[in-house]
């Protein structure tokens, strides 16, 4: 999965951070903030080496 | 070493293979995907994960109804489409399967008492190779390789590694995290093959040493590696292939991934169900699904991305929308998924979401 695209998404009825969006190639990706997901996990270790920005949700 | 085509048995013992979807029977996601070797993932067949690194090899990975004769009708097939001969140092390709702790208890590792490990399977390539078999365990570092070679017909590996007493201080965590992988070393350079091969015990991982004296698949785009018959069990000695119901080997896979919607699943070959969805307001489309397997652990959602591929009836009407997202409502036995980005409706009112389009398709991924 091409990360690159990451964007923080928000629940649109409690507000709170729900997941991590990332849009590539007709598909949508909506990864847990669970640190037991494989891509949550690598997203957060591209973060930690400072090669992926996470976008803010709208 | 034993030849194929001998699997009978009076009194077999079940669930002893700790390998999931062995026999390669299993392939929700694709049977068969191009072009690979840019980013490792999982493609095909259920549980086995292609990791690459680095290379400018490129492989088609199918599922092939090319099985050895009374083990399984199918098996993978890697076809090698373009070729690496200029090997950097970090390159790598690894055939996987990687395990919770929790399905591992009974190899009592890195303690007293621990047992030895007997990976069997089927294989056979367009040529004579030799390739890397290792256990890594993911929760201490540690690993040991084995060799083997290939021919162009089925042959039945059988190879036996030593317990991992160690000092005491290295079980394999009871839980759900990975623990172990099991991997088909098929290309490596000289970061993984620099070194001197471990073999002969476990020890704390050297990636030098991990990979030392294989092939490379990627030499020629005449090759191709096929594997099927995989089987993990504690002790010394390789019983026959477990034979498994399919619907015990989906329901196995369905804990790591799943398919909640695919157009072309449907009757028919075509709309497929989603489920029953509910207007919370006037812009927000809800409905909550329950998995028929409990997952791993709560996963990602991938939802097919496309403009008008899903349709929502109702109030004698439809209302046609292009993806989903998730809310806060999710676990490992359901999630809830929902659009609010292209809804315009009336609150209350519930109807049925079906797929309309090619693109259409729901997946829930929970693996390792």
């Amino acid at each position: 999965m091409d990360y690159s695209n990451s964007k923080y998404y928000n629940d649109p009825i409690t507000g709170e951070l729900c997941a991590i969006e990332i849009k590539d190639g007709g598909f949508k990706h909506s990864i847990p903030i669970n640190e037991e997901d494989r891509h949550y996990a690598e997203i957060q270790r591209q973060v930690a080496a400072g090669t992926l920005t996470i976008a803010d949700a709208d | 070493m034993t030849k194929a085509r001998t699997n009978a048995s009076a009194s077999p013992a079940v669930g002893r293979n700790m390998v999931i979807n062995g026999a390669m029977n299993v392939a929700q996601r694709s049977a068969s995907v191009a072009a690979l070797g840019a980013t490792d993932g999982y493609f095909t067949v259920d549980r086995f994960l292609c990791n690459f690194n680095a290379s400018a090899g490129r492989l088609s990975m199918t599922q092939t109804s090319d099985g050895p004769n009374g083990i399984s009708a199918n098996c993978i097939k890697l076809d090698c489409t373009t070729a690496d001969a200029s090997i950097a140092a970090a390159e790598l390709l690894v055939l996987e399967q990687r395990f919770e702790g929790q399905n591992l208890q009974r190899i009592g590792k890195g303690v007293v008492g621990a047992q030895q490990i007997t990976v069997s399977f089927y294989v056979k390539a367009s040529a004579s190779f030799t390739f890397g078999l290792e256990l890594f365990d993911n929760d201490n570092s540690r690993q040991i390789t084995k060799l083997f070679d290939t021919t162009t017909d089925w042959v039945r590996h059988e190879i036996t590694f030593p317990a991992d007493v160690d000092d005491g201080s290295s079980p394999f965590g009871d839980d759900n995290a990975i623990s172990l992988t099991l991997g088909f070393w098929l290309h490596a350079g000289a970061t993984f093959a620099g070194g001197t091969l471990n073999s002969a015990s476990w020890a704390n991982n050297t990636n030098a040493n991990r990979a030392v004296g294989i092939d490379s698949f990627f030499s020629n785009t005449a090759n191709n590696f096929f594997l099927t018959g995989v089987q993990m069990e504690v002790g010394p000695v390789a019983t026959e292939f477990e034979q498994e119901d399919i619907g015990v080997t989906i329901a196995k896979c369905q804990r790591y991934f799943q398919i909640l919607a695919k157009h072309g699943l449907g009757s028919g070959g075509g709309n497929a169900t989603v489920g029953m969805g509910a207007m919370y307001n006037d812009a927000y489309l809800t409905c909550p699904l329950r998995f028929p397997v409990q997952m791993r652990t709560f996963g990602t959602l991938t939802s097919g991305s496309a403009t008008g591929i899903f349709r929502f009836y109702r109030n004698n009407g439809t209302d046609v929308f292009d993806d989903f997202s998730t809310s806060t409502a999710r676990t490992n036995y359901g999630i809830e998924i929902a659009n609010s980005d292209d809804m315009s409706g009336t609150a209350g009112h519930a109807g049925f979401i079906e797929t309309v389009s090619a693109a259409a398709v729901l997946t829930i991924d929970a693996e390792l």
